[in-house]
């Protein structure tokens, strides 16, 4: 079944074309890493896939429901207000420098949403958050607020705010560059085993080891185009686009 | 310095005992509706609605030459936007004294109208909210556009609304933030309270001048004085209060 599907989506900024013609989906359970250069649109992909943005051409379906329609001209048209909040149900986002609320604790930044907006019985929502922390290594934190936290807690934290909202599918904007290196190792492995318990997920990274590793599929994109995309140990091991190479290249060093 | 008779004093007081109160009421009552009021100016001013931008094709948001850029102001003219900045700068940007003396004889200058004498203490307080409304709305905004547009962001990926957007994540980091304009915003208010004796209305600042001049003591005058010092003295401490109770986080 696919999650997540993205059918020819065009984006521009005034006159600057930064999604051309992209078309991707993500089945259950899959995990696709998103690759390329800085600047080549891999944020923006993802701020249309999560509704941050708005796509200026293509389809955007969850679960088969769109979420935008493109038109007969190709223009994309989006649903109705009601349908797409309840769209948005299907997929939490992580975003590279955390957005957790400041003035929350990390109890209520993971339990809040479920509680307010998914409207499910507090101490059922509470009692998963403690189980959601406990697989964080966080239990001792849920009283903390985000600011007494390292950047790698933090991180965890918005993980498991994510996930206390059940969401079908996860997209991560680079969880760790904003994370000293001796910390990025924590968020992917908790990434890792999201991938173990067959979690959907769409991850945009430059830890090239790790999205071989953990993927099922990789995209190499560059200049608003998928460049080449495939199996993890084609794309990483055996690019054959010159762009591909060049990219991968300034990364074995 | 001439040895002060505090028996003087204690008259003095006496006097100006029912003023304190007035004093008082208007600061309290002005902060009680010039608080609210400045988050709907601030609303006002942030507003983006621009009733002819349907006009524009989508494809010219980056217009090109002269033209292009007036027909896009045109265009993109945001008319609450305009009116807000306006009415803000007018605020800010005339003295206090003369809002409130247009705001006490203007009806009756420019309409004719016979307002009751109960019609002075409203003045008052019309003055002072009104222009203590444009000074908060500034605040307020400042400190809205302060909050990092990632806080907008995650709350729009979990499902909150607009509303609860506002509500729940951003007013709470702005209140934080914005105590310190605040807090110097309402110590200046604790002085323009005496402005009220432009329109004779019986505060304390207006009596102590009259016995002031009827007695031809500064005495009343030194005494007032002592009054706004104590009284931000307390403002002060309170605001600070205020302060702690939101350091819990950062
Ligand atoms: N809100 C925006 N307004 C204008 N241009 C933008 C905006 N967001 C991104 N861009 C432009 O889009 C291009 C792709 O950006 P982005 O998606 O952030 O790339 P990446 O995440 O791959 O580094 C860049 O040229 C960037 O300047
Ligand atoms: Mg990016």
């Amino acid at each position: 079944m696919k999650v997540l599907e993205i059918n020819h989506c065009n984006k521009k900024f005034g006159d600057n074309e930064v999604l051309k013609d992209i078309s991707l989906s993500v089945s259950e359970g899959q995990v696709v890493s998103i690759i390329g250069p800085s600047g080549s649109g891999k944020s923006t992909l993802l701020r249309c896939a999560t509704l941050l943005e708005t796509m200026d051409g293509g389809d955007l379906v969850y679960l088969g429901e769109y979420a935008a329609k493109a038109d007969a001209v190709g223009k994309a048209v989006y649903s109705d207000k009601e349908s797409l909040r309840n769209i948005k149900k299907n997929f939490g986002l992580v975003f590279q420098n955390f957005n957790l609320f400041p003035h929350y604790s990390v109890m209520r930044n993971i339990t809040e949403p479920p509680i307010l907006i998914g409207k499910r019985p507090k101490d059922e929502v509470y009692r998963e958050a403690r189980v959601l922390l406990e697989k964080m290594g966080l239990s001792d934190k849920e009283d903390a607020y985000p600011f007494q936290l390292s950047g790698g807690q933090q991180q965890r934290v918005s993980i498991a705010r994510a996930l206390a909202m059940k969401p079908k599918m996860l997209f991560f904007d680079e969880p760790t560059s904003a994370l000293d290196p001796e910390l990025t190792g924590e968020i992917l492995k908790v990434i890792k085993d999201l991938a173990a318990e067959h979690m959907t997920m769409v991850i945009v990274t430059h830890e090239m080891a790790f999205a071989r590793d953990v993927s099922n599929h990789i995209i190499f994109m560059d200049g608003g185009v998928i460049v080449e995309e495939g199996a993890p140990q084609d794309v990483i091991n055996n690019p054959q686009q010159e762009r591909t190479k060049a990219f991968l290249g300034r990364f074995q060093q | 310095m001439i040895g002060i008779d505090f028996s003087q004093v204690w008259g003095i007081l006496g006097q100006l005992g029912e003023g304190m109160g007035a004093s008082v009421m208007i600061f309290a009552l002005t902060l009680l509706f010039s608080m609210p009021l400045g988050l709907l100016v601030a609303f006002g001013r942030m507003s983006k609605w621009a009733p002819l931008r349907f006009l524009q094709k989508e494809e010219v948001k980056q217009p090109v030459g002269l033209g292009g850029k007036i027909k896009a102001g045109v265009l993109g003219f945001k008319p609450i936007q305009f009116i807000v900045k306006i009415f803000i700068a007018i605020l800010r940007g005339t003295p206090l004294m003369l809002q409130l003396i247009v705001v006490f004889y203007g009806p009756f200058y420019l309409f004719g109208m016979q307002l009751p004498r109960s019609y002075r203490f409203i003045a008052v307080l019309i003055g002072f909210s009104v222009n203590y409304a444009a000074y908060f709305a500034e605040i307020y905004r400042s400190g809205i556009e302060s909050i990092p547009v990632g806080q907008y962001e995650a709350a729009a990926v979990l499902g909150y609304s607009k509303s609860q957007t506002f509500r729940r994540i951003i007013f709470p980091q702005m209140a934080k933030r914005i105590v310190p304009p605040v807090t110097n915003e309402v110590i200046t208010l604790v002085k323009d309270t005496s402005l009220a004796f432009v329109l004779t209305y019986e505060e304390m600042f207006t009596i102590a001048k009259q016995i002031a001049a009827k007695e031809g003591s500064i005495l009343p005058l030194f005494v007032a004085g002592v009054f706004y010092f104590i009284f931000n003295f307390v403002v002060a401490f309170v605001m600070e209060r205020i302060e702690k109770a939101m350091d819990y986080y950062r």
